[in-house]
């Protein structure tokens, strides 16, 4: 391990350490409606918006009524960005003259993009004009975090004992207050370091050896600030951050990653401020930050190591190279792999299909959890729900009925985390079940042997969790998954968001009880150990099988030299 | 209906805000702070680009330095970048990596097979990386000093002056870029 | 004997075996999911059996099909032996009821013989020594003495008169009572009791309701694992999967622990209570009653014996000891209540005088107006003790210690009592209330709980606070009203509390029904034992504390069986998911998972599914007695329960599949 290494994966979390405080704290002031510095330009832009659309700053509606405006947003902006990218043609800032995208792609893309899981079935540097990139794509890429993270702060409202709040003020705070201004710092840092953004045609490049070569540009910086910054994880191009184009050095790669973290891990934060429970914060912080570092363990180790199939061969170096590009070497694409999948940013700076068996685990369980930080809001949502379960679960063995932050947990709230719960498995177990039981399903494989196994359930596990990555050789754009995995993003994007919602509201009405030493204190080391060792028994019992019979398996047969 | 009003009017609102007059604005002002690298930093030669200074670009003559296998068709195309998708236990990774071997080993005089980094015969994630490392440039030279008949020692110099070092010393790890040490090599061959 | 005790003299074994198996039936099944889906699952096994083509096949799904139907046996049998526990209970109270006959008062005054069954509300009955009381009622006329421990287990008669509460099932031993009937029949606390005991007026407690619905998901979730794991599996062959492994790989992933115990707890708990002689009107009152933040406990009969003692005699300068207690002595000779009596006793020991003097004279007794009682003697001295204020008034010259020393036992808490002869002062005697033993360190375990104490007395502010220190309470209410309390109460749910009290006069019905738990005596009125939600047949109020205890161990048991449950699936996949995929080429290097050396594939299923039925016996005396509970903080608690449940249900199934593995390797069967 080379101290480049650990000086960068220093950075990234000192990074995170330092600005979880400053940028949690800002957010509960936004959203507590206290003055900032950001009013002075901002608030003309936000009260004209709130004056057209007829709200109150301050106003709040029902956990029904914010579900019901959540979705019907959402639903406007999918049917928006379908008929704009089926328009693509007519429309302009086109220079490459693209045409239409074909109905099913434009389906796909438009609730891919929507539910802020931005799985791609398409090449943008091939398909998506300038337009189709900034005014549909990288407009949801604002929007659909500002969703999740609307619904985030909702929660929190109510676990502070204040009302649920207004989704269209949510909605646009979280877009002026938090992405935009952040993501103009980020552009400009990519852009000094080579990343383009310009409306220019693609650039021609006759080499030296007389080829020519046709590079994109086009307003790629600003792209991948909100890219990340949402975690969206939708790429310009095919290869996202792996292209130079997207991330032309080391330092790209890490202010991207850093990108990516900074908000999910505020949002903890914020948690803790919000409610008054500092201490609680730090727990779930503690919690989700120690599956974080094993993930990273879990991508370095094992690639530095190698495969050992081609150290058979006897080559200089045994680091698995595949897929990865060099600038980044494999601390730099383990630290952005870790974020990319623990925020569900899903994008990637290397090809997730070529890791080793054993790393590729760190993948499924930042997908089936859910929660190592998470997408920012929605993440937080996924580590409360397993609060929920967990301070039921090991509540009772306190002698009283289960209490979270004072209040009881009673069927109802048991019953919703439940359903939040149980969807995710089931939209992943059954997805793959189709796809394998299937021939168009297995149409889609590209890899032969578990290897291929481990495609399908990646697809359904990167769609159910909204993160948007892809083991690349599985055939997304065939038919069959661009419909599967459409419609698995809508239920896997709102069903979780919309029971915790009630759940809030339910919280909400409730007496709180005073704590005393017949408390179940959260905001302990013990009980941050009881969460993370209920979280991977809950999610190791339900995914192992599947687990066993993808990585695992392949992971047993690399090591005795098996091919397919 | 005062919901229908409320959704269209914050999408409406946003997508001016975010949609239209982001991208615009910050296109603009890059185009005035940074002109070279908003526009794709564009490597001149006699007047005339040859190169964008982040892409890599496909050399397999004997007389250049190679870059890393790439998966795009045909290799190192900027408007497909694609890594291979290869599994760890698929046969056609293996037999890849050990036709590039062949090939290293056949072209190059006295290179022995672990001499050669992983990352010079492994395919890379965007099939544009413009980079290989140091070792992997030193490999080359016998090669390359067989084609062009300049010394070892020069393009050893090449090598060495090409080497780019961690960012802040932290970020990243050295490494060249293969198409400015072709284009040390072209001038040499062209003075 | 106590009304707990398992009556010895009879064999509930055959109604167990027979509940055993008619609990199997479909339709009772389905009220538990889990345990339904393991039926199901035997059904399918077992046709497989039937239909199997090979005779290997065969006989491994015949042993499948025996485990499973052995797992659900114990299921029932679980559920069946408490409510048979429960059932021994009710027929020992039943015993007491059966038969019982009454003489109804007709309204001319005489009486004709009625079946107790006929009794209604308002009935008048005559009750002669000898009778067994046919229902709950009241004293109308007459004074009696009765034996209660039919119900109470307390062999002293009780002496019941006029307006006491008497309850059916009891022995009236002397005298004649006429009784009137207060509650029809069918409904009297036998009934409820015995109802409860056995379980048949059971309704599922709110924690069971939220416990059931996580179960049912849980359920649900591997359900889903295993169904799908068909098609999925089905990646590697169109025969990767066997369906009785699968059906195998289900039972043991469900909670069927939990599951399988999860009514026995319930009923078992209920029993508890009842051991306690306490009568629980719902269960959902006793799984409160783990949920309490405070309990409100009357000082008089619950933290102190009941009455006051004296402890001192203090005399007036000028005046001796002995002269004081003699004189004290003297006036308190014709006190029969208990505090003259410790007059008396106190007075002995100071003059050393084992034997009581005789003296002749005329008692006065204590009224209100003079607020003094005494004794006129023969030999012309007249002896008075009582209020200070009192006796300062009748005394001559009284001196300003008398005053002082009164001030200074007040402000100790005690009672100060004035005693004069003849117009003398001579001292003070220092009453004071005694603490029950035990409870200090009672209250304090109740602190650790985080359980707070509130000591409710009709004393002045200062008594108040010395007692509540002396008893070790955390607050107290001096001065109290029955409005106070119902203060109080409301006042601390306002805050999200849970309240408990115990109460017996008629004032105490409406805090009594204002409270969360409300454990009233059947001393009691009837009036505070509709208003409360249990009843303490003994009229023990410190059994509050039992109760809250029972309360909360009924919660532990359940939270730790259910985490034991799902701790145990961890070690049952690496013993499954190796041998389930032996036979697939691609995949036996999933033996690599078999990190217990299981021998044999269908050895390593079997060992896996055995191991999942035998702990439900083996953690039957858990379910029934409780989880071992001690008084600490919920986070000390959490720590040890986590460890015994979590962390050995995790590592326990390992060592047990390995062992019943090599077991069955002995027979062959591995």
């Amino acid at each position: 391990m080379s101290i480049q290494t650990i000086l960068t994966w220093a950075v990234v979390i000192g990074v995170f350490l330092v600005t979880l405080k400053p940028l949690g704290t800002y957010m509960v002031r936004v959203f507590t409606f206290q003055p900032t510095i950001l009013d002075r330009p901002l608030k003309p832009i936000e009260n004209f918006i709130f004056r057209v659309i007829g709200v109150d700053r301050e106003s709040s509606m029902s956990a029904k009524e914010y579900s019901l405006s959540l979705i019907l947003t959402n639903f406007a902006w999918a049917v928006g960005a379908y008929i704009l990218l089926r328009l693509q043609g007519q429309l302009p800032f086109n220079p490459q003259h693209f045409g239409a995208v074909n109905p099913q792609l434009a389906f796909n893309t438009a609730t891919s993009f929507t539910t802020n899981t931005n799985w791609q079935a398409y090449a943008g540097e091939s398909t998506m004009s300038y337009f189709s990139q900034f005014a549909v794509l990288s407009y949801l890429q604002f929007v659909t975090p500002a969703t999740g993270g609307a619904a985030g702060i909702a929660f929190l409202r109510t676990l502070s004992g204040r009302k649920l709040g207004n989704f269209f003020v949510d909605l646009t705070l979280m877009t002026t207050r938090l992405l935009l201004p952040l993501s103009i710092i980020v552009t400009l840092i990519l852009v000094a370091q080579g990343i383009p953004e310009a409306l220019s045609p693609y650039l021609h490049v006759h080499s030296i050896v007389g080829q020519t070569q046709v590079v994109p540009r086009g307003p790629i910086a600003s792209w991948e600030a909100i890219e990340h910054l949402g975690q969206n994880g939708g790429g310009y191009t095919n290869a996202n951050s792996a292209n130079p184009l997207e991330s032309p050095t080391a330092l790209t790669n890490v202010v991207l990653t850093i990108a990516m973290g900074l908000l999910p891990v505020a949002f903890f934060y914020a948690f803790g401020v919000i409610t008054g429970r500092r201490r609680l914060g730090w727990t779930l912080i503690g919690v989700a930050g120690v599956l974080y570092l094993v993930m990273l363990a879990l991508l370095y180790f094992p690639e530095a190591a190698g495969n050992p199939i081609i150290n058979a061969i006897g080559l200089h170096t045994h680091a698995n190279m595949v897929g990865k590009e060099t600038r980044f070497g494999i601390g730099g694409t383990a630290i952005f792999s870790t974020s990319t999948m623990a925020f569900t940013t899903g994008s990637v700076a290397s090809a997730h299909d070529s890791f080793l068996p054993i790393s590729s685990i760190a993948f499924y369980m930042a997908m089936f959890l859910n929660m190592v930080f998470g997408g920012k809001g929605v993440g937080l949502l996924n580590m409360l729900m397993f609060v929920i379960i967990t301070v039921f679960l090991i509540g009772l063995m306190v002698g009283r009925t289960p209490e979270f932050l004072g209040k009881k947990i009673e069927a109802k709230e048991v019953s919703l985390a439940s359903v939040a719960f149980l969807i995710h498995p089931l939209l992943i177990l059954a997805g793959t079940a189709l796809a394998v039981a299937t021939p168009a399903g297995m149409a889609g494989v590209f890899n032969p042997g578990p290897h291929g196994l481990s495609e399908i359930i990646y697809g359904f596990t990167s769609a159910a969790a909204n993160n948007g990555s892809a083991f690349g050789g599985l055939g997304a754009a065939l038919p069959f998954y661009e419909v599967a995995l459409g419609i698995v993003v809508v239920i896997g994007r709102y069903a979780s968001i919309i029971a915790m919602l009630f759940i809030g509201q339910s919280l909400l009405q409730k007496k709180a009880v005073p704590e005393s030493a017949g408390t179940m204190h959260t905001d302990t080391v013990l009980f941050g150990g009881v969460l993370l060792g209920s979280i991977v028994i809950l999610n190791a019992l339900t995914f192992f099988p599947i687990m066993a019979l993808g990585p695992i398996a392949e992971q047993y047969l690399m090591m005795a030299h098996h091919l397919f | 209906m005062k919901v229908l009003r409320a959704v269209i009017g914050v999408s409406v609102g946003l997508w001016v805000l975010v949609g239209l007059a982001y991208p615009l604005a910050m296109t603009g002002i890059s185009q005035v702070i940074f002109p070279y690298q908003a526009n794709g930093s564009q490597v001149k030669l006699n007047g005339k680009v040859v190169a964008s200074a982040h892409v890599g670009q496909y050399f397999d003559q004997s007389q250049y330095f190679w870059g890393r296998p790439s998966a795009t068709s045909p290799p190192y195309n900027p408007e497909a970048s694609s890594p291979s998708n290869l599994g760890p236990t698929n046969k056609l990774l293996i037999q890849h990596i050990k036709a590039r071997v062949a090939l290293l080993l056949k072209t190059t005089p006295g290179l022995k097979v672990n001499q050669i980094p992983a990352s010079m015969v492994e395919s890379s994630g965007s099939g544009l990386d413009p980079d290989i490392t140091v070792q992997s440039a030193l490999i080359q030279i016998p090669r390359i000093a067989k084609a062009t008949g300049i010394q070892s020692a020069t393009l050893r110099r090449i090598v060495t002056q090409h080497i780019v070092r961690p960012q802040l010393g932290i970020f990243g790890r050295s490494h060249v870029n293969v198409v400015d040490l072709n284009l040390a090599v072209f001038k040499l061959l062209h003075p | 004997m106590a009304v707990g005790e398992m009556p010895a003299q009879r064999n509930y074994s055959g109604e167990i075996l027979k509940a055993t198996f008619s609990k199997l039936n479909p339709r009772e099944m389905l009220h538990n999911p889990v345990m339904f889906v393991v039926e199901v699952g035997t059904v399918v096994v077992a046709w497989l059996a039937i239909v199997a083509n090979t005779a290997s096949a065969q006989s491994y799904d015949w042993l499948v099909t025996v485990i499973l139907f052995v797992t659900l046996l114990f299921a029932t049998f679980a559920e069946a032996y408490a409510e048979a526990r429960g059932r021994a209970q009710a027929d020992f109270l039943r015993r007491t009821k059966s038969s019982t006959r009454a003489r109804l008062m007709q309204k001319d005054g005489s009486t004709v013989l009625v079946e107790s069954s006929e009794l209604v509300k308002g009935s008048h009955i005559v009750v002669e020594a000898g009778d067994t009381l046919p229902g709950d009622g009241v004293v109308v006329e007459g004074v009696g003495s009765v034996d209660e421990s039919a119900i109470t287990g307390e062999s002293a008669p009780v002496v019941k008169s006029k307006e006491d509460a008497v309850t059916g099932g009891t022995v009236l031993l002397s005298d004649r009572l006429v009784v009137e009937i207060t509650v029809n029949p069918g409904e009297t606390f036998l009934d409820r009791m015995i109802a409860l005991v056995e379980g048949a007026s059971r309704q599922k407690t709110p924690n069971e309701i939220s416990l059931s619905a996580l179960l049912g998901v849980l359920t649900l979730i591997f359900v889903l694992v295993v169904v799908t794991l068909v098609p999925i599996a089905s990646y590697f062959g169109p025969h990767a999967t066997n369906t009785t492994t699968m059906v195998a790989l289900l039972v043991c992933l469900i909670p069927t622990t939990i599951g399988a115990l999860l009514s026995a707890i319930g009923i078992a708990g209920m029993n508890r209570v009842s051991l306690h002689n306490v009568v629980a009107k719902s269960g959902r009152s006793v799984e409160a009653a783990g949920d309490i933040d405070t309990i409100i406990l009357d000082k008089t009969g619950t933290i102190t014996i009941g009455n006051r003692m004296a402890t001192e005699f203090l005399p007036v300068p000028g005046v001796s000891l002995e002269t004081l207690a003699e004189a004290a002595l003297i006036s308190s000779l014709a006190d029969t209540t208990p505090e003259g009596r410790s007059v008396v006793e106190l007075a002995q020991k100071v003059l050393k005088m084992p034997e009581l003097p005789e003296y002749e004279g005329e008692p006065i007794p204590f009224s209100a107006t003079t607020r003094m009682s005494g004794i006129d003697l023969e030999d012309g001295r007249n002896v008075r003790k009582g209020a200070v204020s009192a006796i300062s008034e009748i005394t001559d010259n009284t001196p300003k210690e008398l005053q002082e020393q009164a001030d200074m036992v007040a402000r100790d808490g005690g009672t100060p009592l004035g005693v004069e002869i003849d117009g003398q002062a001579l001292g003070i005697i220092r009453l004071k209330d005694i603490v029950k033993t035990g409870l200090k360190e009672r209250f304090a375990e109740f602190r650790s709980m985080g359980i707070r104490t509130v000591m409710a007395t009709g004393d002045n502010r200062i008594t108040a606070g010395v007692i509540a220190a002396e008893a070790g309470v955390d607050d107290f209410i001096a001065e109290a009203k029955p409005e106070d309390k119902i203060e109080l109460i409301k006042k601390e749910q306002s805050e999200g509390k849970l309240v408990a009290m115990t109460g017996d006069g008629t004032n105490d019905a409406p805090a009594l029904a204002q409270a969360d738990v409300g454990l009233a005596m059947n001393s009691g009125t009837m009036a505070a034992k509709e208003a409360g939600n249990m009843i303490d047949l003994e009229s023990n109020p410190t059994k509050l504390l039992e109760v809250v205890m029972v309360g909360k161990q009924l919660l532990i048991t359940r939270g730790s069986l259910t985490t034991f449950s799902i701790a145990n699936d961890v070690a049952k996949y690496f013993a499954i998911i190796p041998a389930m995929f032996a036979a697939v080429p691609a995949l036996h290097v999933l033996g690599a998972l078999n990190i217990m050396h299981l021998k044999t594939p269908h050895g390593a299923i079997l060992s896996a599914l055995i191991f999942n039925a035998l702990i439900i016996p083996a953690l039957i005396p858990f379910a029934i007695r409780g989880v071992k509970y001690r008084a600490e903080s919920a986070d000390k608690m959490l720590g040890r329960n986590i460890f015994n449940w979590g962390v050995l249900g995790v590592i326990i199934p390992f060592v047990g599949i390995w062992g019943i593995d090599r077991i069955l390797g002995l027979f062959g069967l591995a």
